[in-house]
């Protein structure tokens, strides 16, 4: 067995970056800081690149497939011998792709962050968190152990909640902050429960243990089937529990009202956070334990179906009319999440094709995050040239911007599912496993898919074009400001990941990242594509219409939808709603009534002894008068008064 | 020699005792208090020897007991002169009602 243990440094040097910059950084660092964080994440990355080609090519392959690897296994809390917590790391098709993608996105995210937040006075912090947030995703796709994930899945939101709230002088960005990490906490605990469900019926918390135990007969699987609770099994409720964990990270209907404000955040960190990693781990939890879900009879399946789907419409249709353009990144990634979870709900028992969704789901996770971090990065840099997120403060930069003009536009077409982009590949794969499980949900896709088209070329006609170009002179900053687009730093990691975007669909996924390990047959782009490309393009040519000129058109458009356009603009009021329940309801009926009790009740015992107990003394200090004459009357007074009982007492 | 019976030596020391007594709580100055504390001690004294004398004349343990007194006062004179001198370095004064810190 060859040597595993380097894996183990993929996940510990941005560890180490962490610790050194979170310590010495702002002191010695300085400026360097930036360089000894990218180094670390470098170093990171060309470690998984090399793990990824050993494992898929080399070591890991057995027979036709590949199999599950334990590179790594330390028992670090044990409860009984069956049942412990382990720090361990394992590798499979899948966890192997994830830290390609993972610590590759870090990497461009860290050289774009050298230009884009260079001068600011946290920088050494900044990459401090870039750091441990690149440890705790690493380790999270890693783990190999439930609980461990768990921890690796708190670390991921304590780091997003730091990096959320970087700038904590503006008051809305730590009203974000604490948004994002009070809703996944939320749906954390229905992680949490969850975990305890499946782990305490299958009597482990390892994963191989648990999936092996759950999937086949087997005295534990009797157990957690026949014990039900409001009519349905202990497995279907510990299944779906997970699922609302997953679902509150990677921001789907319901719990998705977080991404967007989110989007405070630095935009580099919204790329690698909010777009490309964290915000697929809920995807990544539900792919890890696909074979539970797949054995309950999917009918939990068939909730992630609907509420991938219900999310990704939900998310296409409010960014068709949302003009902030980080915000109309934000709700494209939870719509594409929503997409990809629908892909891992499109399972059907019985059928050749009964996994395809679920290597077309990951496909999609590969491309997007691709995609959707250049996508982040050149909105960043647009940002960083107009010094605005409005999107009608922009427009004709495409003279001024050219490389990123360019690179936005591949993102476009690629997130559109334009040939031969990356994304047509990966949503043509889940779009076809949706036919085959689903014929509703198919059309939702398909719609969905169109407009997707739609906004991200809404976006890009709004950003680049619309005006009239704008010379290198007549810029935001006046003239004599500009000194080209952008430092090299920041081109780069565009330039590589455009190259991604546009390459990444000839991976030969099928091959290599599948639900049994085995190669599945590819399926041939045949007329199947047509239905998808034309929408995709009707999509394109009505964002022409609409927004390659300045005019009237969007507004009267937008009147001729009326209610729903407005309904849209406002996010269909969902935080109206959280708002509605949380301080009306919650607050009225239980926060109200809990802290007067608290108030009164509680406060109010102590109060009270307290009160009392300052009356009497109040009352009896004046005995204590300094003088020592009154003293020695006490104590003539005391031995009179002795006296005197023990006379009456002895006669 | 006439005895002089002990009723009168008692209304003596007891006369003694309620001079001391009075002075103590009227005097504000410490030495004279120290003095009104002597008489109490002094009331004591005689006490104790005249029992002794006509109570239990062969035995010796009254006058004793006197004697111990005697030098036990003297102690505490010293030591309350010592505490009345450091008294007068912080207040200047040797008034007892100036030094009436130690209160609530």
């Amino acid at each position: 067995m060859p040597n595993y243990a380097y894996i183990a440094l993929i996940p510990l040097l941005p560890l180490a970056a962490f610790v050194v910059l979170g310590l010495f950084g702002r002191k010695y660092f300085r400026g360097w800081s930036g360089v000894i964080g990218t180094l670390a994440v470098l170093i990171s990355t060309g470690l998984s690149l090399w793990a990824a080609y050993r494992y898929f090519f080399v070591d890991g392959i057995v027979g036709e497939g590949h199999r599950q690897i334990v590179a790594l296994k330390y028992v670090w809390l044990s409860f009984s011998p069956g049942l412990s917590i382990d720090m361990s790391i394992i590798l499979d098709p899948i966890s192997v792709m994830m830290i390609v993608v993972v610590s590759f996105v870090s990497l461009m995210v860290h050289i774009f962050s050298l230009g884009y937040m260079k001068g600011e006075v946290r920088f050494g912090t900044y990459y401090a968190f870039l750091g441990l947030f690149t440890f705790s995703m690493l380790g999270l796709v890693l783990s190999g152990n439930i609980f461990e994930i768990y921890i690796f899945w708190e670390l991921v939101g304590c780091s997003s909640f730091l990096l959320i709230g970087y700038y904590f002088d503006r008051p809305t960005a730590v009203a974000a902050a604490k948004k994002a990490f009070i809703v996944t906490r939320f749906a954390d605990l229905g992680f949490l429960i969850g975990i305890l469900i499946l782990s305490f019926h299958a009597e482990s918390l390892d994963f191989r243990t648990l999936i092996q135990r759950l999937n086949a007969p087997s005295s534990q699987l009797a157990g957690i089937t026949t014990a039900s609770f409001m009519g349905i099994s202990l497995l279907s409720w510990g299944l779906v529990l997970v699922f609302i964990g997953g679902a509150g990270k990677s921001a789907l209907f319901p719990l998705h009202i977080w991404l967007p404000d989110a989007m405070e955040g630095p935009t580099p960190v919204s790329a690698l956070i909010h777009a490309a990693t964290m915000v697929v781990a809920g995807v990544y939890l539900v792919a890890r334990l696909y074979p539970v879900y797949m054995f309950s009879g999917g009918t939990v399946l068939q909730v992630v179906l609907y509420v991938g789907a219900f999310s990704a419409l939900l998310a296409a249709i409010i960014a068709c009319t949302q003009t902030d353009i980080k915000r109309v990144l934000a709700y494209s990634t939870m719509s594409q999440i929503g997409y990809m979870m629908l892909a891992l709900g499109t399972f059907h028992p019985a059928g050749e094709a009964a996994t395809m969704g679920y290597t077309a789901s990951l496909f999609h996770l590969f491309t997007h995050a691709f995609f959707k971090a250049l996508l982040f990065l050149c909105a960043g840099v647009v940002i960083h040239k107009v010094h605005s997120n409005e999107m009608r403060d922009m427009g004709g930069l495409r003279k001024l911007l050219p490389l990123t003009h360019g690179c936005f536009l591949i993102a476009c077409l690629a997130i559109a599912g334009i040939p031969p982009f990356s994304g047509f590949f990966s949503k043509e794969d889940i779009l076809l496993s949706a036919w085959h499980a689903n014929k509703f949900v198919y059309g939702v896709g398909l719609f969905t898919s169109g407009l997707t088209a739609f906004y991200m070329f809404r976006l890009y006609f709004s950003v680049f074009w619309r005006r009239p170009v704008r010379g290198a002179g007549d810029g935001h900053d006046g003239p004599g400001h500009h000194h080209g687009e952008a430092p090299f730093t920041m081109k780069l990691p565009l330039v590589i990941l455009a190259l991604g975007a546009l390459l990444a669909g000839f991976v030969p996924f099928s091959r290599l990242v599948t639900y049994d390990g085995l190669p599945q047959e590819t399926h041939g782009i045949g007329v199947f594509a047509i239905a998808p490309v034309a929408l995709a393009l009707i999509g394109i040519f009505i964002a022409r219409y609409l927004y390659f000129k300045e005019s009237d058109r969007p507004d009267r458009v937008a009147a001729a939808w009326g209610g729903l356009y407005k309904w849209a603009y406002h996010k269909f009021y969902i935080d109206e709603v959280y708002t509605f329940i949380t301080k009306k309801i919650i607050f009225n009926l239980i926060g109200r009534p809990a802290a007067w009790i608290d108030r009164n009740i509680v406060d109010g015992l102590m109060n009270f002894l307290a009160t009392v107990t300052a009356g009497i003394s109040g009352a009896i200090k004046g005995l204590q008068s300094g003088k020592v004459q009154d003293y020695a009357l006490y104590f003539f007074a005391g031995i009179a008064g002795l006296t005197v009982l023990f006379i009456y007492l002895y006669t | 020699m006439s005895q002089i019976p002990l009723s009168h030596i008692l209304v003596v020391s007891t006369a003694l005792f309620f001079i001391g007594m009075y002075g103590l709580f009227t005097r504000r100055n410490m030495i004279t208090m120290l003095m009104s504390v002597e008489l109490i001690l002094n009331s004591v004294n005689i006490n104790f020897v005249a029992f002794n004398k006509y109570l239990y004349p062969d035995k010796l343990e009254g006058v004793f007991f006197t004697l111990f007194i005697i030098a036990i006062a003297a102690a505490e004179a010293a030591v309350a002169i010592a505490i009345i001198i450091n008294l007068y370095r912080n207040f200047h004064s040797i008034d007892v009602e100036d030094a009436g810190e130690m209160k609530f």
